[in-house]
This record gives C-alpha cells, structure tokens and sequence, in this order.
C-alpha cells in the first residue's frame, strides 16, 4: 500500500511547479490516482476473502476426529477483541480527519492509537491460536483446521501489515520525510485499515457466532 | 487533462480545507468527529446484540439476525468510516464491482454444493 | 533518461522549490539512477515505452520457448508408440507449454503493448504509476525465470495447466515442479495485478484533455476491459494457489480427499480465475484488429460503441460461466443446464464483434498488408474456433469432447488463430511506430501464409482425431487402435506434426524478418505515417519522444489523428475526404506550441529489488526458510525505500549536475 502511496501527481502538487497546464498534472475525473488504485484494490481483496471464507465456510463442519468449533470458541474473548478491532476504526478516521486539518501532532497520536488496537487484536489473536494448537488443533489436523487457520491467518497477516504501514507512517509524520501529500497517505491506509475491520466484521459473524 | 482542479473531492474531514468544494453532507460537515463517534457507537452496540445470542437463542431467528448485523456493520463502516457516502461515486462503483463479484460467484459456488447436486 | 527539467544550477533552484527537499537532505542512501546510457537506463527505467519494450522481448523469447514444448510434443506424437519424450518429460513438456505460452508469452506480450500503446492513445506521458509499471515488469521477468529453472531443479509441474487437486498434490506429483508453478504463477499473478491496477487509472484518470470514454480507442477500450477482468479474477486464482502451496509445503488439508476434501474446490477456484483468463488472453488481440481493420479498409470501425460493449459484455458474462469446464465433473443437472445456457449467450456479444470486423472491411477500399492479413486471418480463424466452442456450450456433446483432442483444437483455434495472429497484426502494424523501420512486407507474408498453412494443418486434424476419441495429454497412441480409412488416427497426427513444423517455420520467419531489419539493417526507415492511421499514438514521431507529446492535444473525435488530416469537402459527387494536412504538418505545429515545463518520473532501484526479493522468497519458500526470511528482509527493505522516495530525482542526483542546462529538452 504504501507502495502506491508514492505518486508524481502528488509530488508535482509540493514541487512547487505545478503551472496546472496539461501533462501529468491534473487528472481526467479530478479524482486522485491513488485512491483509486486503493479501490480497486480494495475491490480485488473482495474476491481474495471471499475465496477464503468460502473455503472455510464449505470445510466449516469437516473436523473429522479433530476438535470441531463448538468445542474451541472462546465467544467472549473473541468478542472483545472483535470490539477493539472495531473501535480501531474510530481512532483511525479520527486520524485521517486530524490529518486533512493538518494537525500532525494529533495525526500521529491517533494513529499511535490505531495501531496500539491493533496490536491488541494480533495478540489475541496469537493466544487464541495458541490455545487452539493446545486444545490439539494443528494446521494438518483436518479440512475445518486447515481453512480456519488460513482464513483468520490471512487476515491477521492483513492487520499486521497495517499495523507495519501505521508505525511507518507516524515515524514519516514526526521527520517530515512523507513525499507527497501527507493527508492523503493517512487517508488511503486508512481506507486499508477499514477494510481489514469490515472483512473481520464477516468473519466474526459467520465463522464465530453462527453456529455450524 | 484537467476538467476540474480539484485534486481529490472533498469528505466531511476535508470541510476546513477546501471550502467550497464540499459537498452538500447536512449536519454531518458540521462535526464529522462527532459523526464519528456516534457511528462507532451504534457499532458497539451492534456488536453487543450479535454478541448477546451467544447466551440468548433466538431459534430460527438465529442466523438471519446475525446476517442482518453483519451487513449493517459492513454498510456503517463502509459509508461512513471510508466515506463512501460523502465521496465521488467511481469509488464505491469501483469497490462495489468487487463486492458484487464476490458475491455472486462465491454464493453460487456454495450453492451449487447444497442444492444443485441434490 | 527520464526527461528531468533540470534545473539550471543545482542551488538557485533548489532554493526557488521550497518545500522539496533540497540535496543535504535527500531521501534515501543512494543516489537516483539517472543515467541515459547503458544497461542501467533499461533496468531501472520506469518509462512506459521502454518497459513496454522490454515485456515484449522478454514475451516473445518464452514464445520461443513454449514453441519449442510445442514442437517437441508434436514430435513424440508422430509416430505409433513413440519414445522421442518419456511418459514423465511429455507430461512436463503440456504443463509448461501451456504454462508458458499463458502467462509468459500472451498475458504479458498484452502487457507490452498496453504499457506502450495506451498512454500514446490516450495523450497522456506516463502511466499513473510509473515505479508499479516497472515493478511488474520485473515481477514477470523474475516469475518466468523462476518458473523455467524448475526444468534444472528435479523437474518442472506435470499436472497439466489447470493442475487438478488431488492429482497434483505430494502423492502424484512427488517432484517440487508443482511448488514452482504455484509460486512462479503466484509471482507473475503479482505482475499482471499491479499491471491491471495501473493501467485502469491511467485509463480513467490521464486521457488527453476532451478524450472522453466515448473517444477512446477501442484497444484501449479492450484493455481497460481486460485489465477490470484481471483485477477481480486473479485473487482467486492467489487463494487457490496459496492453498494449494499451503497444502504441499505445510500439510494443509484442502484436497486431502481421505479427510473429507472435495476435490471440486480446486476445480471451482480454478475457473472462476480460468474463464475470464480466456476473454484476458483474446479481447487485447480483438482490440488490434479493431485498429488494423478500419486502417486498412479507409472507414472509421463500423458501430464503435457496439464493439466497446459487446468487449465488456463479454467480459461480464464471461465472470459467470466458468463451471463449463466441469460439465463432466458431475456437478448435477440444474447447474450444468444454468451454466450450459451462461455459455452460449458469450456468442452473442462475439457474433457482434465478427459483424462489426466484417462491415468494417465491406466497401472499404482494403489494403492487404501483412498486419491487415493477420486480422484477417483472425476473423476466419477465431470464427472456426468460436463455433467449436458452441458445440462445447451443449453440456450432452461436451460430455462426448471433454479431455479430447476436439478441445485442444478448439482452444488453438481461438488462442493461436485468434489471440496470437492479433498480436502478430500488432507486430506488423506497430513496429515502425515503436521502433521508427518498417518490417519487410514480402517476407511478412511469407510469415503470414506459413503460419496460417500451419496452424490449419496442426489444429485442423485436431477435431478430427479429438472425436475419434484420442485423449488429450495421451503420451502415446499405440499402431492398433488408428483405425483406417479417411479418419485413420495414425495419418492426422502426421499431419498435425507435419503442420507444426510449418507453424514453427512461420515463427522463425518473423525473427528473420526481424534480424534482417534490425541486426542486419536492411530495414527501411518508417515514413511519419507510414499506414495513413487514425488514432493519437501516431500523432508523435517514430520512435515516440520520451515524454510522447510535445504538446498535450486536445481531442474531438473518435479517430482524432484521421480527422486533423482529412477535411469534409463538398463537391459534384457530394461530401469527399479530403487529405488537407500531411502527419508532418500536424507534427511540426505540436513541436511548435511545446510545453513549457515537463516533468517526467525518475528511474528507480526500488522496484527490480523488490521484485527480485520476491523470487528469493518462492525458493526459500521451496528450500530453505533461512532463505526466505533474507528474501522477505530484501522486500520490506526496498518497500520501505520506495515509499521514502519521491517520484522525481534530486537535483544532486544529476552527473554531471546539471552540465548543460535544458539539454535533454532542446534535443528532442
């Protein structure tokens, strides 16, 4: 993502040059490059999940000799971090709309917050996994096994990719080494940032709470 | 190349910024902060009914209810986190394009397990 | 190599930009590369003409090499139990083939020429993400490497294109050839992602002033559909290669039929990513012949709009018919009749298409030059190839043709006559476009008429021996099950490999074609307009200039480039065209309003370091984790790098710094 997040459009804004004659100034629809590289992308990882939970949804009930769901979920656990993830979405836009008023101090605590939240959603999500393996549930142990790990391990792989991007971004705050335009940036991770909660908002609901 | 020189259009954020250029977003321009935080409220409220069946069976109201959460989750968020509401369209139509996809060959392919066969 | 404004003394200028960074504090540890010269300016260029170059080299070398699987195939299938190949080896040599000509010849020879040609019909200088660009670029380069050096590493994948689960997993298919196809596909997966991304923003967002959606080529028409059918198909095809990777690298469970697996999940990943993968592989060739024709005929392309949403409603359709390829999996009555019906609607918007070329071509006065022969021969083939697929859309006669030789002619009919005589239309019509020499026309066709002898006589016999009954992927046909008489199986595979050959003797026309205008420089210089076209990509000089246009124009029709030379005139016959400006006027007058100030985007590190980290996390992935983790450190690196990096070079970058002031600029 932050890949992207690097565009000439947006360096020619700060360069100081932009005499707004054509070329690689304006763009055809007035809208930015990178946000709509963003959703698309965005669009595309629809179909990734979707592949995902399908799988898991199909492989849900095959647990062969192995422990089954029922036997595993931990609901109010899960729940609460389901709760943290959510509200990391809240600090998060705080953020994006601290960022667009161009306060960076505020941006940056906000952010801190984000990615703190987080955190706290991996670490449960690594004792929940842990306890899991304990319970005797391996990756190899059955299809059902198979596909949850693959499932919320993606998306944890996900938020910590978020979480990199996060603490990236509030260190390029603080030094002013953001090429371009630094509301932007924090607005298009956080466009990535929610996207991660809504496909967990999916997930928790048809792989926690209904039942197999 | 340029139709308009706005760089990106503005959202409930951006108010300060750019002016004129906002869109017309009623009481939400005023304090988007607040919008904020109201949504993450009904949220979290939300989440505590999905939360309640764990202890409450609703019977064959179960899953439905559960869905029926979920998509209302799924569209808050959407809307109002990611600005899909006060933003140009192309974004959402580039985004919805997806989600459509998916649903629609994800479900068939569910579908075609549970009752095609049969 | 980029064209930089360059600043005229580093100092002065750098003070006059104030909030970019000045040289005490550049970003980075390195110094840009910026040189014009050497290998250098190819390998970390991120200018689109040049990777669109490189894509179409590197493509057509892997061309050669799926060829030459090609060959050999045909070579053990020529006689009755035959042993030029083994069992394991011919397995093998269908994989990459298939594999190869794919994903590394016609996916990314497409790629090759969007990335040059769609920024040149739209007037736009760049793409929207240049560094991207040039990350998939080096994505595929690496990927298809990769993926070839499993033949040296114990043995490439042997289950065949579509790699069926459970028949390719450990028990099957014990070799590592499988775990390279998955990464190797996965990384070149990456490649045509960052691709689609990149070119949908180009498209929608960089189009030369009055360039409405409506005024668009109808390549770049063609592209933007396809790029839109990539970007939603190939996650899917990422989930199932993740998981079929996870299972043969970590014990997952996914197509363990013994626990339970269905076996169908595979099937079903795979062709929602593989039928929209067929329209991504013709619908660009559709777009060159929708150029070639109208040139060639002297008319504007019979119903535009039409051929625009016939290309996306395919592309649409073509999202909901992929269970076609399972009619003979058992996947019950209901779905094989929804699916059976999804299929035959895709003729519709084609026979829309076939319409639209032939009505193009009526009346038209029509110039029978290479180019315009292979779209020709694109319309007959595709046609043939298209019918043939109908019969497939009937479910109760695909039961008879599946996994036969009948499906093998059908798909080289649309593939080979369709999808590859485009690009060989692309060839002809735009290589004095790209590389200012026209190619010889009397050797084109030669070209031309070898390839399409041998194509007929190689895939031709094909239906035949397919409803015979002889298997596809069959190693050997043993003497006493040919038969006799006309449909002896024996003598149509002699013919096919005797085809193949005329085939392989076309394609080697074209690099001497190619040598000999190149290498041994008998080629003539291409004139500005060397075909009297229509669309904007010729309204620069041949080779295009590095930043494209002088100045952006600014359009009004459809065909721009045709209606800024030819006027509407009244006479006694009534209303003529009639050629009032010569391509070198338009020319002249473009360099005379120049724009002032351009900027182009600086070359880059970054993005051949992130893609080479990229491969040595698929080996590490395969061999060593030791070597994964150096391969995932490379990647953080070089995205960490890329990120702090502006798109523009320093001015300290410069060496010598700013020498001549405004040089790069003047010259060109």
């Amino acid at each position: 993502m932050s890949d992207i997040a690097a565009h000439p459009e947006v360096i020619h804004a700060v360069d100081g040059h932009d005499d707004g004659h054509a070329g690689s100034h304006g763009t055809s629809t007035g809208l930015s490059n990178n946000k709509l590289a963003m959703w698309l992308f965005l669009g595309s990882e629809c179909l990734l999940f979707g592949g995902l939970i399908s799988t898991y949804m199909l492989y849900r009930g095959r647990n062969g000799t192995g422990p089954g769901p029922d036997a595993l979920w931990d609901i109010p656990l899960t729940s609460i971090s389901s709760f943290v993830l959510l509200m990391s979405s809240l600090t998060m836009v705080l953020a994006v709309s601290h960022a667009h008023q161009g306060n960076d101090r505020k941006t940056q605590i906000w952010l801190s917050v984000t990615a703190l939240l987080g955190a706290t959603f991996v670490g449960a999500q690594v004792y929940e996994f842990t306890s899991f393996y304990h319970e005797g549930l391996g990756y190899t142990t059955s299809l059902f096994s198979s596909s949850f790990y693959t499932l919320t391990g993606f998306h944890g792989v996900h938020v910590s990719v978020g979480i990199i991007m996060l603490m990236a971004l509030v260190a390029m705050i603080g030094k002013d080494k953001i090429p371009g335009n630094k509301a932007e940036s924090v607005e298009l991770i956080g466009l990535y940032w929610h996207f991660v909660d809504v496909v967990w908002i999916v997930i928790f609901t048809l792989v926690y709470l209904i039942p197999a | 190349m340029t139709e308009t020189a706005i760089e990106h259009t503005a959202h409930p954020a951006d108010h300060d910024a750019h002016g004129a250029a906002g869109h017309d977003t009623g009481a939400h321009q005023h304090h988007p902060d607040l919008t904020y935080v109201k949504v993450a409220g009904v949220l979290a409220v939300l989440t505590a009914l999905e939360t309640a069946t764990y202890w409450v069976d609703l019977g064959s109201f179960h899953t439905p209810f559960l869905l029926i959460m979920m998509v209302t989750k799924f569209v808050l968020v959407l809307l109002f986190f990611m600005h899909l509401k006060f933003d140009n369209k192309l974004f959402g139509v580039l985004f919805y394009m997806g989600l459509g996809l998916t649903l629609m060959v994800y479900l068939a392919v569910l579908f075609s397990y549970r009752f095609f066969t049969r | 190599m980029a064209i930089i404004e360059r600043p005229s003394t580093t100092p002065a200028v750098a003070g006059s930009a104030p909030s970019f960074v000045g040289p005490a504090d550049a970003y980075g540890a390195f110094r840009r590369p910026v040189t014009s010269r050497g290998w250098r300016s190819w390998v970390f260029t991120v200018d689109h003409k040049k990777l669109g170059i490189m894509y179409g080299v590197v493509a057509f070398c892997f061309f050669l090499v799926g060829g030459l699987e090609a060959l050999l195939i045909r070579t053990q299938l020529a006689a009755p139990d035959n042993t030029v190949l083994s069992a394991g080896t011919y397995n093998q040599m269908f994989t990459m083939h298939a594999t190869t000509m794919i994903f590394l010849f016609v996916m990314p020879m497409v790629s090759g020429f969007a990335n040059y040609m769609v920024p040149l019909q739209i007037g736009a200088r760049d793409v929207a993400f240049p560094r991207l660009n040039a990350f998939g670029f080096w994505c595929f380069l690496v990927g298809g490497i990769f993926l070839n050096t499993s033949w040296f590493l114990g043995g490439a994948a042997d289950g065949g294109w579509f790699m069926y689960q459970p028949n390719a997993s450990h028990l099957f298919s014990p070799s590592h050839g499988v775990d390279y196809w998955a990464l190797g596909v996965q990384i070149t997966g990456i490649a045509s992602l960052t691709g689609a991304i990149n070119l949908i923003v180009t498209i929608i967002n960089m189009r030369a002033p009055g360039m409405t959606m409506w005024k668009m080529p109808i390549f770049t028409w063609m592209v933007l559909v396809v790029q839109f059918l990539l970007v939603f198909s190939l996650p899917v095809i990422t989930v199932a290669l993740f998981l079929l990777t996870f299972s043969r690298v970590f014990g997952g469970q996914f197509f363990n039929v013994q626990a339970g697996a269905d076996p169908l999940l595979w099937q079903h990943l795979f062709w929602i990513f593989g039928h929209p993968e067929v329209y991504i592989l013709i619908l660009p060739s559709f777009g060159i012949v929708s150029e070639v024709l109208p040139v060639f005929s002297r008319k504007p392309l019979f119903g535009y709009k039409f051929v625009a949403f016939s290309g996306a409603a395919i592309g649409f359709v073509g999202f909901g018919v992929w269970a076609h390829h399972m009619f003979a999996s058992g996947l019950g009555p209901l779905s094989v009749a929804v699916f059976s019906v999804g299929t035959m609607m895709i003729a519709i918007p084609t026979g829309v298409k076939i319409i639209n070329w032939t009505l193009t071509m009526w009346g038209g006065k029509l110039r029978f030059t290479t180019a315009m022969l292979f779209a020709i021969g694109l319309v007959i083939e595709f046609t043939i190839g298209g019918l043939s697929g109908v019969t497939h859309a009937v479910s109760p006669s695909d039961t008879q043709q599946t996994d036969t030789y009948y499906i093998v002619a059908h798909f080289h009919y649309v593939l080979f006559g369709g999808a590859i005589f485009g690009l060989f239309a692309g060839f002809y019509y735009w290589w004095p476009k790209i590389f200012g020499k026209l190619l010889n026309e009397r050797i084109g066709k030669w070209n031309f008429w070898l390839m399409v002898i041998g194509m007929n006589l190689t895939f031709g016999p094909m239906h035949m021996i397919g409803l015979q009954g002889q298997p596809r992927r069959m190693v050997v046909w043993p003497q006493n099950l040919t038969g006799d008489g006309l449909f002896n199986l024996g003598f149509w595979n002699k013919v096919a490999t005797v085809g193949s050959y005329i085939l392989g003797l076309g394609v080697l026309t074209f690099v001497w074609n190619v040598t000999r205008t190149h290498l041994l420089r008998k080629g003539e210089v291409a004139p500005l307009d060397p075909w009297d076209a229509r669309t904007l990509e010729w309204m620069t000089s041949n080779p295009p200039k590095e930043h494209n246009f002088d100045a952006i124009p600014t359009v009004h029709e459809v065909d721009e480039f045709f209606h800024r030379k030819y006027e509407e005139v009244e006479t006694d016959h009534g209303v003529r065209l009639v050629k009032t400006r010569s391509a070198e006027e338009i020319l002249a007058d473009q360099e005379a309003h120049a724009d002032a100030h351009i900027h182009m985007p600086s070359p880059s590190y970054w993005p051949v370091v992130l893609a080479v980290g990229l491969v040595i996390v698929a080996y590490g992935v395969i061999y060593s984790v030791l070597l994964a983790v150096v391969g995932a450190l490379i990647t953080l690196g070089a995205s960490f790098a890329w990120a702090l990096e502006p798109s523009t070079a320093d001015p300290s970058d410069f060496d010598p710094p700013a020498g001549t002031p405004g040089k790069e600029l003047a010259n060109v």
